[in-house]
């Protein structure tokens, strides 16, 4: 086999294993969502299916494949089914440069635990972000429905004005690696140098972002359901509905993936490299390291869901425009003259 | 010509370029029109990174594809718009321009590729290789270019005030 062919092969299997270890922890997220909101509303929640109904998301993906498909009469019908698949192919390609571990060594080859170690690292994660807010829109406009539409209108405006102030955040971040790429930005937080420590008021920015990017609350306003229905995807059924689900779940996981590499110090374990572990261990630790820091943060996105109620729409907007922003711009800066200083 | 990966993705990308510029000047429906201009985008972002300007690249995804189409998509659907149903009118002085510009458009299309296959321009240096990084870029735009760039700025801060004087009935 030729060089180019194993290399294909490496990227080919990263890229299954990533898909399957998402999907997956999409499906447990769902049912993890129901438990923790069981548990805080003092319910049971799901517990029939499976040892406490840990089988449950595979019944609800099946559930979901069986319902009938309808298309509203005056959809656009190309359009209506386009949305949900541009919302769930935007969110699950965002995780490709997001670096799950140092690198591993099988046989004499060392691999890079992370899909595409590209040079513009970070800004690939912002341009998709900013492309998820066509699955949105589009599919709010093609529904034919008011209620789906104002729900398209308001997430776009929503994800446009918090992609700002999240931008803002990862300048300063940026400004102190001197690179874009994510697993420089992990190097640089080895021991406990975490970002967040170094940006506390970023982290913040990013963290209230994340939550308006994903739609979730406080921020659901677009699929406010005692005002809208059910916003954007009201008029989606059947697997074109479970493709919005998934893709919100999944950007929840993709957005705890990305706090936890530019603010959580991503894979790194401190201190490991001390204990003088075999380097595989090491390797697995440090995946392991990543998936719980991820884990937590998911965890966090639920315990806030059934914990605070949604903002109205002017206080969204106001605290978008007014408060994330200037502060934003004051972080960033506040870090450009420090480091100035300490140069 | 070898058919390596590189340029099996060039054709691929050209092609869909053209049909989706074609496509988009076409559509009847400007919503149609708006999704084949960005997929035009799209594709014209993959042609940059084959050159390896990566850091052009993805600012055409995130600018175009997801500031600037967003913005057209939303007034598209606000103001409604209705299908294209009048044809293009008075053929009579537009057609001529149009002519005169599509003569002058494939003429330096022609010298291109002309020229190209003469062998004038030959594959990238390694200077045009590293320029494309986001480091290269910034250097050279904080350092030889810093004017132009400071004015650019200006420009923007410009357009930002006049559209939020426009957008503002009166002033308290």
């Amino acid at each position: 086999m030729s060089e180019f062919v194993i290399e294909l092969l490496i990227t080919l299997s990263k890229i299954s294993v990533v898909l399957a270890v998402l999907l997956t922890g999409v499906a447990y997220s769902v049912y993890a969502e129901r438990r923790v909101s069981a548990f805080i509303q003092n319910r049971y929640g799901p517990n029939r299916v499976g040892p406490q109904g840990l089988l449950q998301p595979l019944v609800d993906v099946i559930k979901l494949l069986l319902k009938e498909d309808i298309v509203p009469a005056s959809a656009n019908k190309f359009i209506h089914s386009l949305a949900p698949v541009i919302s769930i192919i935007v969110s699950l390609s965002t995780f490709a440069v997001i670096p799950f571990g140092d690198t591993i060594t099988i046989g004499d080859r060392v691999i890079k635990l992370q899909i595409a170690d590209v040079n513009i690292g970070v800004l690939y994660f912002l341009a998709m972000t900013s492309l998820g807010v066509y699955g949105v829109t589009l599919s709010g406009w093609s529904s034919n429905n008011k209620y789906s539409l104002l729900g398209g209108l308001r997430s776009s405006a929503q994800m446009i004005s918090y992609e700002l102030s999240m931008g803002l955040a990862i300048i300063a971040i940026i400004l102190m690696n001197g690179s874009l790429q994510l697993d420089v930005m992990v190097n640089n937080q080895a021991g406990w140098k975490w970002n967040i420590f170094l940006q506390p008021v970023g982290f913040i920015i990013f963290l209230v972002s994340a939550f308006a990017e994903t739609n979730r609350t406080p921020f659901d306003l677009p699929e406010a359901e005692q005002e809208l229905v059910g916003g954007y995807h009201t008029e989606y059924s059947s697997m074109k509905f479970a493709l919005f689900f998934l893709a919100e779940y999944a950007n929840v996981i993709i957005s705890s993936a990305m706090i936890t590499t530019i603010y959580l110090g991503g894979w790194q374990f401190p201190y490991l490299q001390d204990f003088g572990l075999p380097p595989m261990l090491v390797s697995i630790i440090q995946i392991l390291t990543f998936v719980t820091k991820v884990v937590a943060l998911v965890f966090f996105f639920i315990w806030v869901r059934w914990t605070i109620p949604r903002f109205r729409y002017d206080q969204l907007m106001n605290l978008g425009w007014k408060i994330m922003l200037p502060l934003g711009i004051a972080n960033l800066v506040v870090t450009a003259i420090v480091l100035m200083l300490l140069k | 010509m070898k058919f390596d990966l590189e340029t099996v993705l060039f054709i691929s990308l050209s092609v869909l370029s053209v049909v989706s510029a074609i496509y988009m000047i076409t559509r009847k429906n400007p919503i149609n029109s708006a999704l084949f201009l960005i997929l035009n985008f799209f594709t014209v972002s993959g042609l940059y990174l084959l050159l390896k300007a990566q850091f052009i690249a993805i600012i055409q995804v995130l600018v175009y594809m997801g500031a600037i189409m967003v913005l057209f998509i939303f007034v598209i659907m606000l103001l409604n718009l209705q299908f294209q149903k009048k044809k293009l009118e008075s053929y009579s002085y537009k057609s001529l321009t149009s002519i005169l510009l599509a003569i002058m458009l494939f003429g330096i299309l022609g010298y291109t590729v002309y020229f190209g296959f003469e062998g004038k321009f030959k594959g990238m240096s390694d200077k045009a290789l590293e320029i494309g990084t986001a480091e290269k870029l910034g250097a050279e735009l904080f350092t030889n270019y810093s004017f132009p760039f400071e004015l650019a700025s200006f420009l923007l801060l410009a357009a930002i005030v006049g559209a939020i004087v426009l957008a503002k009935k009166k002033f308290e």
